[in-house]
């Protein structure tokens, strides 16, 4: 009871920090999407490239976030960016890279020989073959690559209140400083109800974007 | 007309080069379809996708209309290429409508010109485009989507079409009717035509050249009948199967054999007339019985017109079936052996007797042909 009646008085409050932790997360993967996808494209043309790309953006979704704000802050710094937004969104965009770029590259290849031939067979140049047949038939995993970005970041950046970003993290931070179990815990529930409810927006986007003629169930893989 | 000359493709592999074709020479004629047959790793895809350069030909020349295709843009030439492969792939993010008119919006047509020949094509292969325009590939069967294959690489109207193993797919019974479809589509279209095909039998139907492929060479180029009747080596003699011989049924028409005389009688007629005109004739068992208009109506057996007195019409028998001329000796034989008979009549297309055809006279038909390839064969070898 003494939990709702907090979050009601601090609704203003709660409804900034989770604009703001929208707004983090919706630029970085949303950059990360616009460099991901081309990338995962481009690695369908050589499998050792593919490799050493996945590799690399394996190695980067292991780093803990707290060690890479951490690594961060000397490097920005230079450019007077050490702490704040600009960190966290690095960050993001960068765990964002290994799931986007993945489904990317597993949903282009899994374009079946045969309609690839086909495509090639009437007379397709390769960008035609990519707009109007393989990028349509990997929309539901790339979509499906986006949305597991956007749920593990969206538990990242609670942890970018501690570099100063802002978000619902903020409450999260205060409420173990603090020593205060209301913030602490309207933060988590906050931060877990706005990654649930993300995801199913994000899941009747990719419905709404998967073309008609493709069955529903082609959206898994990610 | 496609002609190709000294094709050769060479895949270069760990463990050496592989020569897939091996100078390939032929020519189609206009209008006609050509058969490329053989086993599997024969060569016959891989020079059927050299022409529109799926796969890319080591050395070589393609003409097209007698026109060398080597200096054309690739995407240019296979625009002008209708292209049908076994897996069918149909692009299922686009409606049957959007697949059909594929080339001809990558050939810039206005929107109102392609809508219009899509709703064409859909009546040459026989369905509606009210119902299937707007449906999306999923939403068909095998055979139907394998139609709107068929649709999608004559949109354009190419000369020539290259298919491999379009129907390959496709259940037997479905596979027979839309090879039958195929067929009657072709007597209109006239399109010049390669199809890689493993089955013998669907060659021998379809085509009206067979190319035998083995291991990158082109081994025999005939007509099907000259193929059944003089394959040129062991290979093609094996390949063909030890039926050949029955394969042929179905290339020969029940007109190529019939005899036009035949002895015949009326109902009005005597059983002693019957038996005498049996006995100018010189047949054994029975006479055919016809009726003022000369349509079959019956036969009078020799056992009933040599012991009874009367008139055939008191004493006829049904007849076993009719055949039509133009239907197959293979029909021919299969009710000769189902109804235990030598002989059947034959009808025009008003249902007119016109002859007769005997399993004597099917039988030295076939083997004129064979004996003809033996002396050929035989010939220079003796002169040598």
């Amino acid at each position: 009871m003494e939990l709702i009646q907090y979050a009601w008085t601090n609704i203003d409050v709660l409804l900034a920090r989770t604009v703001e932790h929208i707004s983090l997360v919706g630029v970085a993967v949303g950059l990360a999407t616009l460099t991901g996808v081309p990338i995962g494209i481009a690695i369908t043309q050589s499998e050792r490239v593919a490799r050493v790309v996945l590799y690399v953006a394996s190695i980067i979704i292991t780093i803990p976030s707290i060690a890479l704000f951490g690594l961060m802050i000397p490097i920005l710094s230079v450019f007077g960016h050490g702490i704040g937004y600009v960190p966290a969104v690095i960050a993001v965009l960068l765990y964002s890279q290994l799931p986007i770029i993945r489904n990317t590259y597993t949903a282009i290849n899994n374009v079946s020989p045969a309609l690839r031939e086909a495509a090639r067979g009437i007379g397709m140049s390769p960008l035609q073959r990519m707009r109007q047949v393989e990028i349509p038939l990997a929309i539901p995993v790339i979509m499906a690559g986006v949305r597991t970005a956007v749920v593990l970041n969206i538990g990242v950046m609670a942890i970018a209140a501690y570099i100063g970003a802002g978000g619902l993290g903020t409450f999260i931070s205060r409420g173990i400083s603090q020593s205060d179990p209301r913030q602490l815990i309207v933060g988590a529930v906050a931060v877990s109800l706005l990654a649930v409810i993300t995801d199913y927006t994000l899941l009747a986007l990719q419905r709404w974007l998967t073309p008609k003629g493709l069955s529903r169930s082609a959206g898994a893989g990610a | 007309m496609i002609r190709l000359e000294n094709l050769t493709k060479i895949f270069e592999t760990q463990k050496g080069s592989v020569i897939a074709a091996d100078h390939i020479t032929m020519e189609v004629p206009s209008g006609e379809i050509c058969i490329l047959l053989g086993p599997s790793g024969c060569g016959k895809t891989t020079t059927l996708k050299m022409i529109n350069r799926i796969v890319p030909p080591t050395s070589g020349k393609v003409f097209i209309e007698g026109e060398d295709t080597s200096g054309m843009q690739t995407e240019d030439l296979r625009r002008n290429i209708g292209y049908v492969i076994q897996q069918i792939g149909l692009f299922p993010n686009m409606t049957i409508e959007e697949n059909i008119t594929a080339v001809p919006r990558l050939l810039g047509w206005d929107a109102k010109r392609y809508r219009e020949r899509a709703r064409e094509l859909m009546d040459v292969i026989a369905m509606d485009p009210n119902i299937y325009l707007n449906r999306y590939p999923s939403e068909l069967s095998g055979g139907q989507q394998q139609r709107i294959g068929v649709a999608r690489a004559l949109a354009a109207d190419p000369p020539v079409m290259l298919m491999d193993e379009p129907f390959g797919a496709i259940d037997p019974i479905n596979r027979a009717v839309i090879q039958d479809e195929f067929l009657k589509m072709q007597q209109a279209l006239k399109k010049t035509i390669l199809f890689v095909s493993h089955d013998i039998d669907e060659a021998i139907k379809m085509g009206d050249r067979i190319a035998i492929f083995r291991a990158g060479r082109l081994v025999q180029l005939s007509e099907p009948d000259d193929l059944l009747a003089a394959p040129k080596d062991e290979f093609v003699e094996s390949f063909l199967g030890d039926d050949r011989a029955l394969k042929r049924l179905n290339l020969v028409r029940v007109g190529d054999v019939v005899s036009s005389d035949i002895g015949t009688v009326n109902p009005g007629d005597t059983l002693a007339t019957a038996l005498k005109r049996m006995d100018e004739y010189g047949y054994q068992l029975s006479i055919l019985m016809v009726n003022e208009q000369n349509e079959p109506v019956g036969m009078v057996p020799r056992s009933v017109a040599s012991l009874t007195r009367g008139y055939c019409r008191d004493h006829f028998q049904p007849l076993p079936g009719t055949i039509h001329m133009g239907d197959s000796l293979r029909k021919a034989t299969s009710i000769m052996f189902a109804e235990d008979t030598t002989w059947l009549p034959c009808i025009d297309d008003n249902g007119k007797v016109c002859g007769q055809i005997t399993q004597r006279a099917m039988t030295r038909h076939l083997g004129a042909r064979f004996r003809a390839a033996a002396r050929t064969a035989t010939a220079p070898a003796t002169g040598a």
